[in-house]
């Protein structure tokens, strides 16, 4: 039986690789799949809570469901900014995007 | 039923290792290989946690839609992407700093507290409950039709921010 704090410090390593790849990478797109990684952290949290809280309320899952449709929505919103900033300024380097920098 | 804790440990090693070459390797197709790797080991674990649909889900969306999309951006974007220099900012030590500190912060709080066991039993048809949950009024019916206009919204919305034309004037 694995206990619910290896589930919990996975999560979090997985989330802090995804923190370190949104701080430190210089290429949009991989800002997103930073993103990505962490929302699937939380999405590890939310079920391993679901599963060794109360299995039979089916809360956990439900809002995992919810926080799928959130990355969905998130990635195609985000590649699409992506892809429009590229078209214009042809760029897609997190540092040259200043164009919103005071 | 005593396999899980090394299926566990396998599992996690290699999705936190593929997981670490999707935030250091240069080249962005390689990292978006990773990390379907990565997504990947998150779905065994989805099953290891009697969470089948999720798994399922895990696959179907994250893979098969997420993972993909961003390859299509990768190579839409590609010239750039092959720019010489690092692939990180000046800033990046500074980033693995915070990224350190939260792990550690977070990890020896999480280890500090006294969680629940596992409780026994079979978890039972969790497709069946959640299906009805996400249609029942009493439980998750608004926040499940809020996800769908939402992803309506962000269709459109992607479509109007991606849509050449008129824009770039």
């Amino acid at each position: 039986m694995v206990p619910l704090s290896w589930y919990l410090t996975f999560a979090a390593a997985l989330f802090a690789l995804g923190l370190y790849a949104v701080l430190a990478r210089k290429n949009a797109v991989a800002i997103l799949m930073g993103v990505e990684i962490m929302l699937n952290a939380v999405i590890v949290n939310l079920v391993a809570f679901w599963r060794y809280g109360n299995p039979a309320d089916i809360a956990g899952q439900a809002f995992a469901v919810i926080v799928f449709a959130v990355a969905a929505a998130e990635a195609a919103v985000g590649l699409a900014l992506i892809i429009s900033i590229y078209r214009q300024r042809a760029t897609v380097m997190a540092e040259q995007i200043d164009l919103m920098k005071w | 039923m005593s396999a899980t804790p090394i299926i566990f440990l396998v599992v996690a090693a290699l999705t936190l290792a593929a997981a670490f070459l999707v935030v250091t390797v240069r080249n962005l197709i390689h990292a978006a290989v990773w990390l379907v790797a990565a997504l990947f080991g998150v779905a065994v674990i989805f099953v290891l946690l009697d969470a089948g649909f999720m798994a399922t889900v895990q696959v179907v969306l994250y893979i098969g839609a997420i993972a993909i999309l961003i390859v299509f951006a990768v190579m839409l974007t590609r010239r750039v992407m092959q720019d010489v220099g690092p692939q990180r900012n000046a800033n990046w030590w500074l980033g693995a700093i915070v990224a350190i500190v939260f792990f550690v912060a977070i990890s020896s709080l999480l280890w500090r507290t006294a969680w629940p066991a596992l409780p026994g039993g079979d978890v039972g048809d969790t497709v069946l409950a959640l299906g009805r949950s996400l249609v029942d009024p009493n439980k998750y019916v608004i926040p499940f039709e809020v996800a769908s206009v939402m992803l309506i919204i962000a269709l459109i919305g992607s479509i109007a921010v991606a849509l050449p034309g008129k824009q770039s004037e």
